[in-house]
């Protein structure tokens, strides 16, 4: 039979039982919207903490010194810092798969300029952190190597402190404002990132010259951390894998010792925060698979009451020449529409529900294509599995018992 | 001899739990091309089993059946479908029309079963098949909207859309009056007398004496075979039953 005229068959019987159609999909609508809107949901928050993540910098390695144990008690971590600015050369020289490198050192600090003053911290750090950050500069130009070498007192100021500091219309480039009462000259202004995943500003900082910060302002020869990056996103274990074994070189660890510092790649912080979006999606799933199952069980046992109450159409149609599998085929695409026109309505209410939950509640939603395609495909196979049998049922029937039904 | 159907010591057994019920013992029958064929009997009698075996719906237990000339017994459900749908034409006494399908698209029901005939050819064909019975203005009808008479001859032309070999007809006029009977009867003497073999169940001998050989079985054997040589016309006694009543 044709496939035009079957699905013509297939929805003279379905309208003629309009309400009981609609009820038998209903299953499958809720189910297909609910599991629409919540990928939907879980898809938009899954971006906007990658977003988060990836205003961290690109391919982003922290080294930050252990805990100290002295004397048995276990000191705060950052406590032990044996790093030296020639173990960030050291990296740099030989970890080909670390592209940038950069000591860290910080120290909290009075910002003052006219009658104004702020309060936060100075990073003193190489030019490169604005690379490993990816970070861009709205004015100004940011300090180069003769800077770093000489130990000059110059800065670059978070928007934050920028807006803090002067009043607006006033060029911040070229004014010099005291730190802790050292003088320093603002060469530029960074971009604005907003706040961090965990609520912070991140323009709330002032960076300056590693060497300016280390030995004029902090006076030590310790560095507090080493920040780096990784030549590419698939490199970040190997590179982490060469500064451990460089460090722990250099520093002297034994072969049968722990390494007393930590290495904290952006790989490690992604995957923390996606593991809760992979629980969610599971969640999810879960759901989709539990409402499809109601709503196929639903198809199939209409389907069944459906059979028998044609029994004698089959009847006439086998006497007229039907196979078994004509029946079953004429079964099977009336339980597939069901399914399917189902799907079709639950994607059309889950996209709905999920722009009304952006534009309403200002969610952050995105309908993918793959969850569309998903849900489509599942009601398609729900249709399928569940018709199967009573389409079976109709196809195995006696020709003259089905005509003698009453 | 041009034998449409040959039925040679036809044995059908139904075994019901510890009942054995021998429906036909050992039938013989042979049906001629245009032959216009009554088979009666009283309830019970093993007509409908025979007419269920000639129809290919049922398989017999025992014996052979040659349809057109080729052996049907031992077909597998597949082959019996298309052998119903290409030499067979079904009239039912409950006309057994799909309801809420227009007269058109019952006639094209069996066409819709094979795939040689193009989507055109099969509107064309029903179309043809409803005008040779008189209801080419009734087409888009369904048959709620349809009398009895008028529903027993669109199962009439749907079973002559495909040009079948033989029409089997089941009590045709057992849910009619007298007048819609008689007008049945006519049509399928005017189809017999364009040569359409037929074969007709009924316990009537009005009906049967409509019929130009009258088989007649009995617990499960044909107990006599009698040629009609003057059947009487249907056409001729509607006339006269009209003019009885007083309709004209």
């Amino acid at each position: 039979m044709r496939t035009t005229i079957l699905l013509k068959i297939a929805f003279l019987s379905l309208s003629r039982n309009k309400l009981r159609t609609f009820l038998t999909m209903l299953g499958i609508i809720i189910g297909v919207a609910a599991v629409i809107t919540m990928m939907a949901v879980g898809t938009g928050a899954r971006l906007s903490v990658e977003a988060a993540i990836s205003s961290l910098g690109t391919n982003v390695i922290n080294v930050y010194p252990g805990s100290r144990n002295l004397s048995g008690a276990r000191q705060e971590a950052g406590t032990a810092s044996r790093f030296t600015e020639a173990e960030a050369d050291a990296i740099y020289a030989e970890s080909p798969a670390v592209r940038y490198i950069t000591p860290v050192v910080r120290s909290m600090a009075q910002f003052k300029f006219g009658n104004r003053n702020w309060r936060t911290r100075v990073h003193g750090v190489y030019a490169e952190y604005l690379f490993i950050r990816d970070w861009g500069l709205a004015q100004g130009a940011a300090y180069g190597p003769s800077e770093e070498r000489g130990g000059a007192k110059v800065c670059i100021l978070g928007s934050t402190v920028a807006a803090g500091l002067f009043e607006e219309g006033v060029d911040p480039i070229g004014k010099t404002i005291r730190i802790n009462n050292l003088p320093f000259r603002v060469i530029g202004v960074l971009e604005s990132k907003g706040q961090s995943s965990f609520g912070q500003d991140q323009d709330d900082i002032v960076l300056a010259p590693f060497s300016t910060v280390q030995k004029k302002m902090l006076g030590t020869t310790y560095v507090e951390s080493l920040f780096a990056s990784a030549i590419s996103e698939e490199a970040i274990p190997e590179a982490s894998a060469q500064i451990e074994s460089i460090l722990r070189r250099r520093l002297r660890i034994a072969a049968n010792q722990e390494s007393d510092f930590n290495i904290r790649t952006q790989t490690e912080i992604t995957e923390a925060a996606t593991s809760t979006s992979r629980t969610l999606a599971l969640l999810l799933s879960s759901i989709a698979g539990i409402s499809l199952l109601v709503g196929g069980i639903g198809i199939m046992n209409i389907m069944l009451v459906s059979v028998t109450e044609r029994t004698r159409e089959i009847g006439i149609r086998l006497a007229l020449g039907a196979r078994g599998r004509d029946i079953r085929l004429q079964f099977l695409v009336e339980a597939v529409a069901i399914s399917l026109l189902g799907g079709i309505l639950g994607i059309s209410l889950g996209v709905g529900a999920s722009q009304f939950l952006a534009s309403a509640q200002g969610w952050a939603v995105e309908v993918s294509t793959a969850s569309i395609l998903m849900a489509f495909g599942f009601s398609f196979a729900t249709g399928v599995f569940f018709g199967w049998y009573p389409a079976g049922k109709a196809s195995r029937l006696n020709p003259i018992d089905a005509l003698r039904f009453e | 001899m041009d034998s449409i159907v040959s039925v040679r010591n036809l044995t059908k057994i139904y075994q019901m739990g510890e009942v054995t019920l021998k429906a036909l013992r050992g039938v013989d029958l042979d049906i001629q091309r245009g032959e216009f064929v009554a088979v009666s009997g009283p309830s019970g009698s093993g007509k409908s089993t025979l007419m269920n075996i000639l129809g290919c719906l049922d398989a017999p237990t025992e014996g052979s059946y040659r349809l057109d000339g080729k052996e049907v017994q031992s077909l597998k459900p597949d082959d019996l479908a298309e052998v119903r749908n290409r030499k067979l034409g079904f009239v039912f006494q409950s006309f057994n029309l799909l309801s809420r399908t227009s007269a058109l698209e019952n006639v094209e029901l069996p066409l819709l079963y094979r795939k040689d005939v193009p989507a055109a050819k099969i509107r064309e064909r029903a179309v043809q098949a409803l005008q040779s019975v008189g209801l080419a203005d009734r087409m888009h009808h369904h048959p709620n909207q349809l009398s009895g008479g008028q529903q027993q001859r669109v199962a009439v032309a749907r079973s002559l859309v495909n040009d079948p070999v033989i029409i089997l007809a089941d009590e045709p006029t057992g849910n009619l009056d007298t007048r819609t009977s008689l007008e049945i009867m006519t049509l399928f003497q005017n189809l017999n007398a364009q040569g359409i073999t037929l074969v007709l169940v009924t316990h009537e001998p009005d009906i049967a004496a409509f019929t130009g050989r009258q088989v007649v079985v009995r617990d499960g054997s044909i107990v006599s075979d009698t040629l009609n040589p003057h059947p009487h016309s249907a056409q001729t006694e509607l006339t006269q039953f009209l003019t009885d009543i007083g309709e004209t």
